[in-house]
């Protein structure tokens, strides 16, 4: 607690602890006595500053702005962005631009190519099924999982939420690895279980309705966890007060989620729902390791297309031209999205 | 503290005195005299065989007063083939670089001519096989050495006691250990019929269609065997002919008796099949025998590798070869080829394939008789006949004789599995074949 800061005055910036009066009433009171400690704060700032003697330097007054401040702390990770992601995006454009054997500059011969490939097409249309279904199950999971964790009390919470993220924490390509042995055809242990039941066995890899079933799986499997921590998040940001206030006006839980709960998570589920698009749509060791694209390029993605395509088949223009192919699509969903957010922002 | 200055008439003499001593003094021969040789070699996964690159690397090295380092580089998940994409990007990286079938052609730009070592080498060791010319030669110019280590043939390995029982077929009497091969009535027919009568008993062949080089390397010996070519040497588009439609009426009826996921099959899925127990036969390399040989020995103990079967135009066997290439950006490229020369030797050449267990085959005529293969076992002679030593068969890749920038991509695109299967699974022949003739004109890419 900040010196000279009240008890109520530090118990009105977290109404969520136990003990403390939650009444309206109450909760006003300390939220006035809060905001004018924030004005004595800011205050203080200014008198300390106008106290400074002017320097005439303008190294040091541009040195002094938090906006310098802020640009040297970040400049290691700008540095390493430009290095990282900006430099190879920038040569992967310049590479998309060549011939085969990388002596010629094509233009845009290499993408209307592709425009004419049968596959890439089939590659486009797997890539947004399994992007839109994968994502929809992973917020779906996520959201019905967060609430039940939501009611979980005290320290049995903290154990659920520790197990319930095991699988986003290990790397995925060790635990698609786990799943390609219990989808193996020698040694399945699903269809192992299932023979007990007179089921099977199924071609969990070999048919295209199950292959694609299998690495849609295995992708809600690893990223359900991280919907489930964004919207657990989102859940204790959501005011208690307002739960009360519907459960006095009579309404039912469904009314609660509706009009409290989705309308105060909206901006969460939005960034989340694109974070998670562009990941789940970028997606590469998951398809590689299980099906490497088939059976009959059926579950090949983006990016597994473009390796099989540059890396695989020595047409690195051509892959990189495939891996671009992603930006446009990405783009359109972010703008949407992003510009949603940005509106409810504007009205709050 | 004095403050000594020197003079310019001291500086000049100092100067011709530090240059005369330096031509005058005698020339001294370094531990390392003749520079350093960086080498990636591929990660054998035989536990030990890396050993014997090393000895003999280490070996020349000494004698040569050579620094060398060397990195095994897997071959998991392409690592081999990023390696290669980026050191030729960057022109920089490794003087040796092992790589494999494709990549010499693939980067044929950037790799310095061997002809003064693979002329000798061929003189000592013995012709190498087609498939070796065909992947590292180039307008007469030989762009690579091929490596035993690495280099295989993915002939059939079968179960000798369910063969005999389901299929009525004594592999051993087939092919003796020790002698020739009495394989005249070993034809596709006969093989078609004896996976039939295997997947009526429940040991079907585990034979993949999935997009890997296991399963593509057995459609392009089955496709050779009819003649069937969907680019040929010349580069024209020949998917629709007579042999591309025998062979995949074959294969349809092949498909019928395979495993319902074959089509997901990797190049794991049937070493785990035939150690399992659930198969009667498999075509790969004495990989799979070897780890039955450590996890399942009763498996192991009825395995043999033999030849395949023949077609209405030969015996075609896939064979896949790794190959050593020099890059011409290389700092030590005169040291590079002295240590290809050391490895290629017919000493060094048996110790790659004892140390291998038999897995590794040199490409040369004359080195497939080593005693390695007629003594492994359980059981004894299982790999006699792996090398192919009686010349039975004609050692190819699937996809040629395409030209090789064109193959590569219908290899690695698994063109030949996926119109198989396309047919197979109810699509018309002639849209099967449209879909593969579109394909490969989309190969056509210079």
């Amino acid at each position: 607690m900040p010196p000279g800061m009240s008890r109520q005055g530090a118990l009105a910036l977290r109404p969520h602890d136990k003990g403390v009066d939650r009444s309206p009433a109450s909760s006003f009171i300390f939220r006035q006595k809060a905001h004018s400690m924030a004005d004595v704060v800011v205050q203080q700032g200014r008198l300390v500053r106008n106290a400074r003697p002017r320097k005439a330097s303008g190294l040091r007054n541009m040195l002094g702005r938090k906006s310098t401040v802020a640009f040297f702390l970040t400049l290691p990770l700008i540095l390493l962005i430009a290095l990282l992601v900006l430099y190879p995006a920038f040569f992967s454009l310049y590479l998309a631009t060549l011939n085969k054997a990388m002596t010629k500059f094509v233009g845009l011969g290499n993408f209307t190519f592709l425009f004419k490939r049968e596959t890439f097409w089939m590659v486009v249309k797997q890539s947004c099924i399994f992007a839109v279904t994968a994502v929809v199950f992973k917020a779906l999971i996520g959201f019905i999982v967060a609430h039940f964790v939501h009611n979980i009390p005290g320290k049995k919470q903290r154990k659920w939420r520790g197990m319930l993220l095991v699988p986003w924490v290990i790397p995925p390509a060790m635990s698609t690895l786990a799943w390609l042995w219990l989808f193996d055809p020698s040694y399945s242990a699903f269809n192992y279980t299932l023979s007990f039941f007179g089921v099977g066995p199924i071609p969990w890899l070999g048919e295209t309705f199950w292959a694609r079933f299998s690495v849609i799986l295995v992708n809600v499997w690893y990223g359900a966890p991280f919907f489930l921590i964004m919207y657990l998040a989102a859940l204790k940001s959501v005011p208690d007060q307002l739960y009360e206030a519907a459960a006095i006006d009579g309404a039912n839980w469904w009314q609660k989620i509706w009009y409290i709960t989705l309308p105060m998570m909206r901006n969460i589920i939005a960034i989340t729902t694109l974070f998670s698009l562009i990941v789940t749509f970028a997606n590469f060791d998951i398809v590689r390791i299980l099906t490497s694209g088939g059976p009959l390029d059926t579950t090949h993605l983006f990016a597994t297309w473009a390796f099989q395509v540059g890396i695989q088949s020595s047409d690195i223009p051509l892959g990189a031209c495939v891996s671009l192919f992603m930006v446009p699509i990405l783009a359109v969903a972010a703008i949407f999205i992003l510009r949603d957010v940005s509106k409810r922002g504007n009205e709050a | 503290m004095s403050r000594k200055t020197l003079t310019r008439r001291q500086f000049v003499a100092a100067t011709a005195m530090s240059s005369t001593a330096l031509i005058a003094a005698p020339y001294v021969r370094g531990a390392y005299a003749a520079g350093k040789l960086s080498i990636g070699f591929w990660d054998h996964w035989v536990p030990g065989a890396n050993d014997a690159s090393t000895a003999l690397v280490k070996e020349w090295g000494e004698k040569e007063k050579v620094e060398v380092s060397i990195d095994y580089i897997t071959s998991n998940n392409k690592k081999i083939e990023l390696t290669a994409a980026a050191e030729a990007q960057a022109k920089s990286g490794h003087d040796i670089l092992q790589m494999p079938s494709w990549w010499p052609h693939a980067y044929s730009e950037n790799l310095e001519p061997l002809n003064d070592v693979m002329e000798p080498l061929i003189k000592q060791n013995g012709e190498v096989n087609g498939t070796v010319k065909y992947l590292a030669q180039s307008g007469g110019k030989w762009l690579a050495v091929p490596a035993t280590p690495g280099s295989q043939i993915k002939g059939p390995c079968s179960r000798i006691d369910l063969m005999k029982k389901h299929a009525g077929i004594d592999v051993q009497e087939m092919y003796p250990a020790g002698g020739p091969p009495k394989d005249d009535n070993w034809t596709l027919e006969t093989f078609l019929k004896a996976a039939e009568a295997c997947q009526k008993a429940g040991f079907p062949f585990g034979i993949g269609l999935g997009e890997t080089t296991d399963s593509v390397d057995t459609a392009g010996a089955i496709f050779q065997s009819f003649g069937a070519e969907l680019v040929n040497a010349k580069g024209d588009v020949t998917v629709k002919t007579d042999a591309v439609r025998q062979a995949l009426e074959f294969y349809k009826k092949l498909i019928a008796v395979l495993p319902a996921d074959a089509p997901s099959w990797d190049d794991a899925s049937n070493n785990k099949w035939l150690i399992s127990g659930r198969g009667a036969m498999i075509m790969n390399p004495p990989s799979a025998w070897a780890v039955a040989k450590r996890d399942a020995p009763q498996v192991a103990e009825q395995c043999w590798t033999h030849g395949f079967p023949s077609g209405p135009k030969g015996r075609f066997a896939p064979f896949l070869p790794y190959f050593w290439g020099v890059w011409s950006f290389g700092k030590n490229k005169e040291a590079a080829k002295s240590l290809l020369v050391h490895l290629s030797s017919p000493a060094a050449i048996e110790k790659f394939v004892v140390a291998s267990g038999g897995y590794d085959l040199p490409a040369y005529a004359n080195m497939t008789k080593l005693k390695t293969w007629a003594e492994e076992g359980p059981p004894k002679g299982t790999l006699f006949h792996y090398p192919d030593p009686y010349h039975r068969q004609t050692l190819s890749i699937a996809a040629s004789p395409a030209p090789p920038k064109i193959a590569q991509q219908i290899y690695f695109q698994a063109t030949l599995t996926k119109m198989a299967l396309r047919f197979a699974q109810g699509e018309k022949m002639e849209t099967a074949l449209a879909w593969a003739e579109d394909e490969c004109e989309g190969f056509m890419r210079t």
